[in-house]
Protein backbone atom coordinates (compact mmCIF):
# COMPACT_ATOMS: atom_id res chain seq x y z
CA UNK A 1 0.00 0.00 0.00
CA UNK A 2 1.47 3.43 -0.87
CA UNK A 3 0.28 6.68 0.65
CA UNK A 4 -1.06 7.79 3.68
CA UNK A 5 -4.24 5.76 4.25
CA UNK A 6 -7.62 6.73 6.05
CA UNK A 7 -9.18 4.14 7.99
CA UNK A 8 -12.33 3.78 9.67
CA UNK A 9 -13.32 1.36 12.71
CA UNK A 10 -16.39 0.80 14.54
CA UNK A 11 -16.20 -0.68 18.17
CA UNK A 12 -19.35 -1.64 20.03
CA UNK A 13 -18.15 -3.42 22.78
CA UNK A 14 -17.49 -2.07 26.51
CA UNK A 15 -14.27 -1.89 28.15
CA UNK A 16 -12.91 -4.39 30.20
CA UNK A 17 -14.89 -7.39 29.16
CA UNK A 18 -13.36 -9.27 26.31
CA UNK A 19 -10.58 -9.36 23.74
CA UNK A 20 -12.03 -7.82 20.93
CA UNK A 21 -11.48 -4.06 22.59
CA UNK A 22 -7.81 -5.42 22.98
CA UNK A 23 -7.75 -6.42 19.27
CA UNK A 24 -9.25 -3.35 18.05
CA UNK A 25 -6.86 -0.99 20.20
CA UNK A 26 -3.70 -3.22 18.64
CA UNK A 27 -5.42 -2.39 15.07
CA UNK A 28 -5.83 1.37 16.02
CA UNK A 29 -2.33 2.06 17.61
CA UNK A 30 -0.51 0.30 14.33
CA UNK A 31 -2.36 2.48 12.20
CA UNK A 32 -1.58 5.41 14.49
CA UNK A 33 2.25 4.44 14.35
CA UNK A 34 2.02 4.13 10.26
CA UNK A 35 0.64 7.93 10.29
CA UNK A 36 -2.19 7.03 9.07
CA UNK A 37 -5.60 8.98 9.34
CA UNK A 38 -7.92 7.11 11.73
CA UNK A 39 -11.73 7.36 12.58
CA UNK A 40 -13.29 5.50 14.60
CA UNK A 41 -17.00 4.96 15.50
CA UNK A 42 -17.87 4.03 19.17
CA UNK A 43 -21.05 2.49 18.71
CA UNK A 44 -23.37 0.88 22.02
CA UNK A 45 -20.95 0.13 24.97
CA UNK A 46 -17.85 0.97 23.22
CA UNK A 47 -19.15 4.41 24.41
CA UNK A 48 -17.44 3.65 27.59
CA UNK A 49 -13.95 3.33 26.29
CA UNK A 50 -13.28 7.23 26.51
CA UNK A 51 -15.14 8.02 29.38
CA UNK A 52 -13.22 10.44 31.81
CA UNK A 53 -14.39 9.03 35.01
CA UNK A 54 -12.53 5.54 35.05
CA UNK A 55 -10.30 5.36 38.11
CA UNK A 56 -7.57 2.92 38.69
CA UNK A 57 -7.87 0.53 41.78
CA UNK A 58 -6.34 -1.62 44.10
CA UNK A 59 -5.70 -5.14 43.41
CA UNK A 60 -5.87 -7.24 47.34
CA UNK A 61 -5.88 -10.88 45.01
CA UNK A 62 -2.27 -9.48 43.59
CA UNK A 63 -1.05 -7.89 46.58
CA UNK A 64 -0.85 -4.63 44.61
CA UNK A 65 -2.22 -1.08 46.14
CA UNK A 66 -3.15 1.12 43.38
CA UNK A 67 0.37 2.43 42.20
CA UNK A 68 1.79 -0.95 41.96
CA UNK A 69 -1.21 -1.90 39.78
CA UNK A 70 -0.89 0.81 37.64
CA UNK A 71 -3.87 -0.52 36.29
CA UNK A 72 -4.16 0.77 32.09
CA UNK A 73 -7.65 2.59 31.99
CA UNK A 74 -8.95 2.49 28.07
CA UNK A 75 -9.39 6.80 28.21
CA UNK A 76 -5.85 6.26 28.78
CA UNK A 77 -5.41 4.21 25.70
CA UNK A 78 -7.53 6.34 23.78
CA UNK A 79 -5.73 8.90 24.67
CA UNK A 80 -2.10 7.62 23.75
CA UNK A 81 -3.53 6.48 20.07
CA UNK A 82 -4.57 10.07 19.45
CA UNK A 83 -0.94 11.54 20.58
CA UNK A 84 0.21 8.69 19.12
CA UNK A 85 -1.34 9.38 15.66
CA UNK A 86 -0.69 12.84 15.63
CA UNK A 87 3.22 12.20 16.48
CA UNK A 88 3.35 10.60 13.07
CA UNK A 89 1.79 13.02 11.60
CA UNK A 90 -2.27 11.42 11.57
CA UNK A 91 -4.99 11.93 13.66
CA UNK A 92 -7.73 10.40 15.56
CA UNK A 93 -11.18 11.56 14.75
CA UNK A 94 -13.07 9.85 17.75
CA UNK A 95 -16.78 9.77 17.82
CA UNK A 96 -18.99 8.52 20.07
CA UNK A 97 -22.74 7.88 19.39
CA UNK A 98 -24.93 10.60 20.86
CA UNK A 99 -27.88 8.41 21.77
CA UNK A 100 -25.71 5.61 23.15
CA UNK A 101 -23.96 8.08 25.38
CA UNK A 102 -27.42 9.30 26.80
CA UNK A 103 -28.54 6.31 27.59
CA UNK A 104 -25.51 5.06 29.60
CA UNK A 105 -25.04 8.59 31.50
CA UNK A 106 -21.65 8.45 29.76
CA UNK A 107 -21.08 12.21 28.88
CA UNK A 108 -17.63 12.90 30.16
CA UNK A 109 -15.31 11.89 27.98
CA UNK A 110 -11.17 12.43 27.36
CA UNK A 111 -10.29 15.31 25.50
CA UNK A 112 -10.60 14.95 21.82
CA UNK A 113 -13.66 12.57 21.51
CA UNK A 114 -16.88 14.00 20.08
CA UNK A 115 -20.48 13.63 19.80
CA UNK A 116 -22.17 12.13 16.60
CA UNK A 117 -24.47 10.11 15.08
CA UNK A 118 -25.07 7.45 12.54
CA UNK A 119 -24.65 9.50 9.77
CA UNK A 120 -20.61 10.19 10.68
CA UNK A 121 -20.15 6.79 10.73
CA UNK A 122 -21.18 6.81 6.79
CA UNK A 123 -19.44 9.86 6.40
CA UNK A 124 -16.18 8.36 7.88
CA UNK A 125 -16.60 5.19 6.05
CA UNK A 126 -17.47 6.94 2.32
CA UNK A 127 -14.39 8.92 3.15
CA UNK A 128 -12.38 5.67 3.64
CA UNK A 129 -9.87 3.37 2.13
CA UNK A 130 -11.78 0.70 4.27
CA UNK A 131 -13.76 0.31 7.30
CA UNK A 132 -13.78 -2.52 10.16
CA UNK A 133 -16.38 -3.31 12.48
CA UNK A 134 -15.57 -5.00 15.33
CA UNK A 135 -19.50 -6.09 16.85
CA UNK A 136 -20.41 -7.47 20.01
CA UNK A 137 -21.12 -11.42 19.56
CA UNK B 1 -20.57 3.34 -2.28
CA UNK B 2 -22.49 0.29 -1.87
CA UNK B 3 -21.78 -1.43 1.88
CA UNK B 4 -22.99 -5.15 2.57
CA UNK B 5 -23.82 -5.64 5.92
CA UNK B 6 -24.00 -9.49 6.82
CA UNK B 7 -25.49 -10.22 10.08
CA UNK B 8 -24.83 -13.08 12.23
CA UNK B 9 -25.76 -11.97 15.91
CA UNK B 10 -29.06 -12.54 16.56
CA UNK B 11 -31.04 -10.50 19.57
CA UNK B 12 -28.25 -8.68 20.37
CA UNK B 13 -29.60 -6.10 23.16
CA UNK B 14 -33.01 -6.03 21.75
CA UNK B 15 -34.58 -6.30 24.53
CA UNK B 16 -33.16 -3.29 26.37
CA UNK B 17 -32.91 -1.52 22.97
CA UNK B 18 -36.40 -2.24 22.04
CA UNK B 19 -34.52 -2.72 18.28
CA UNK B 20 -31.55 -4.73 16.42
CA UNK B 21 -28.52 -2.18 17.26
CA UNK B 22 -27.53 -3.20 13.94
CA UNK B 23 -30.91 -3.12 12.13
CA UNK B 24 -31.33 0.17 14.13
CA UNK B 25 -28.29 1.90 12.44
CA UNK B 26 -28.96 0.45 8.84
CA UNK B 27 -32.18 2.54 9.23
CA UNK B 28 -30.57 5.85 10.40
CA UNK B 29 -27.37 5.50 7.75
CA UNK B 30 -30.31 4.97 4.98
CA UNK B 31 -31.84 7.83 6.56
CA UNK B 32 -28.30 9.47 5.84
CA UNK B 33 -28.31 8.61 2.72
CA UNK B 34 -26.25 5.30 2.69
CA UNK B 35 -26.61 2.82 0.40
CA UNK B 36 -26.56 -0.74 1.85
CA UNK B 37 -27.39 -4.05 1.98
CA UNK B 38 -27.76 -7.00 3.66
CA UNK B 39 -27.34 -10.59 4.54
CA UNK B 40 -29.49 -12.42 7.33
CA UNK B 41 -27.51 -15.73 7.91
CA UNK B 42 -26.83 -18.55 10.97
CA UNK B 43 -29.45 -17.57 14.12
CA UNK B 44 -30.22 -14.18 12.08
CA UNK B 45 -32.24 -15.73 9.37
CA UNK B 46 -34.98 -15.83 12.68
CA UNK B 47 -35.83 -12.03 12.19
CA UNK B 48 -37.04 -12.93 8.74
CA UNK B 49 -40.20 -15.06 10.45
CA UNK B 50 -43.00 -13.32 10.49
CA UNK B 51 -44.72 -15.56 13.64
CA UNK B 52 -42.62 -13.86 16.14
CA UNK B 53 -43.33 -11.97 18.59
CA UNK B 54 -42.20 -10.37 22.01
CA UNK B 55 -44.39 -10.04 25.51
CA UNK B 56 -43.20 -6.43 26.75
CA UNK B 57 -40.29 -6.94 29.63
CA UNK B 58 -41.58 -6.41 32.94
CA UNK B 59 -39.38 -5.92 35.95
CA UNK B 60 -41.45 -5.11 39.49
CA UNK B 61 -44.00 -2.12 38.45
CA UNK B 62 -41.71 -1.57 35.43
CA UNK B 63 -43.78 -2.78 32.40
CA UNK B 64 -41.78 -2.15 28.71
CA UNK B 65 -43.73 -0.30 26.62
CA UNK B 66 -42.26 -0.41 22.63
CA UNK B 67 -41.14 -4.17 22.46
CA UNK B 68 -39.32 -4.57 19.91
CA UNK B 69 -40.65 -5.77 16.22
CA UNK B 70 -37.60 -7.48 14.57
CA UNK B 71 -39.64 -8.62 11.28
CA UNK B 72 -41.25 -5.15 10.92
CA UNK B 73 -38.19 -3.59 11.10
CA UNK B 74 -36.27 -5.88 8.60
CA UNK B 75 -39.73 -5.39 6.01
CA UNK B 76 -39.25 -1.52 6.84
CA UNK B 77 -35.81 -1.42 5.42
CA UNK B 78 -37.08 -3.66 2.25
CA UNK B 79 -39.56 -0.85 1.87
CA UNK B 80 -37.06 1.67 1.50
CA UNK B 81 -35.12 0.06 -1.13
CA UNK B 82 -32.58 -2.01 1.28
CA UNK B 83 -31.84 -5.42 -0.28
CA UNK B 84 -32.36 -8.15 2.07
CA UNK B 85 -30.72 -11.45 1.24
CA UNK B 86 -31.92 -14.83 3.57
CA UNK B 87 -29.09 -17.25 3.44
CA UNK B 88 -31.19 -20.59 2.54
CA UNK B 89 -28.75 -23.32 3.74
CA UNK B 90 -29.19 -21.56 7.16
CA UNK B 91 -33.38 -21.77 7.12
CA UNK B 92 -33.11 -25.11 5.87
CA UNK B 93 -31.03 -26.22 8.81
CA UNK B 94 -33.28 -24.17 11.06
CA UNK B 95 -36.26 -25.87 10.01
CA UNK B 96 -37.79 -22.55 8.62
CA UNK B 97 -39.81 -22.73 5.37
CA UNK B 98 -40.60 -20.00 2.74
CA UNK B 99 -43.98 -19.17 3.64
CA UNK B 100 -42.91 -18.25 7.26
CA UNK B 101 -40.86 -15.32 6.02
CA UNK B 102 -41.92 -12.09 5.31
CA UNK B 103 -42.39 -10.56 1.87
CA UNK B 104 -39.17 -8.95 -0.50
CA UNK B 105 -36.24 -11.12 0.78
CA UNK B 106 -33.83 -12.76 -1.39
CA UNK B 107 -32.64 -16.37 -0.56
CA UNK B 108 -29.17 -17.13 -1.62
CA UNK B 109 -27.02 -20.07 -1.17
CA UNK B 110 -23.76 -19.74 1.14
CA UNK B 111 -21.92 -21.25 -1.78
CA UNK B 112 -23.26 -17.58 -3.40
CA UNK B 113 -21.71 -15.26 -0.81
CA UNK B 114 -18.29 -14.64 -2.10
CA UNK B 115 -19.61 -13.56 -5.67
CA UNK B 116 -22.05 -11.32 -3.75
CA UNK B 117 -19.50 -9.87 -1.93
CA UNK B 118 -17.44 -9.03 -4.93
CA UNK B 119 -20.78 -6.85 -5.90
CA UNK B 120 -19.63 -4.37 -3.30
CA UNK B 121 -17.05 -1.67 -1.95
CA UNK B 122 -16.97 -2.45 1.45
CA UNK B 123 -18.55 -5.43 3.39
CA UNK B 124 -19.21 -5.30 7.37
CA UNK B 125 -19.47 -8.39 9.35
CA UNK B 126 -22.12 -7.70 12.27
Amino acid sequence: MKGKKTLTFLLMDAPFENARTTTALRLIDIAARRGYDINVFAYEGAVYLPFAAQKQHANAVHGHDVVQEDHPLPREWVEAVVLEAAKNGGRVDWVNCGLCVDERGAVDAVAGVRRGSPADFWKMATASDNTLVIATK
Amino acid sequence: MKTLNIIETAYRATLEEQDDPVIWIIHAMKGAGADHSIVLRANAVNYAVKAQGVPPLAFGARRQQQAPHLAEAVGGLTAKGVEVYVVSDDLTERGLQGEELIGGLKTIRKVELPALCGRYDQVWHW
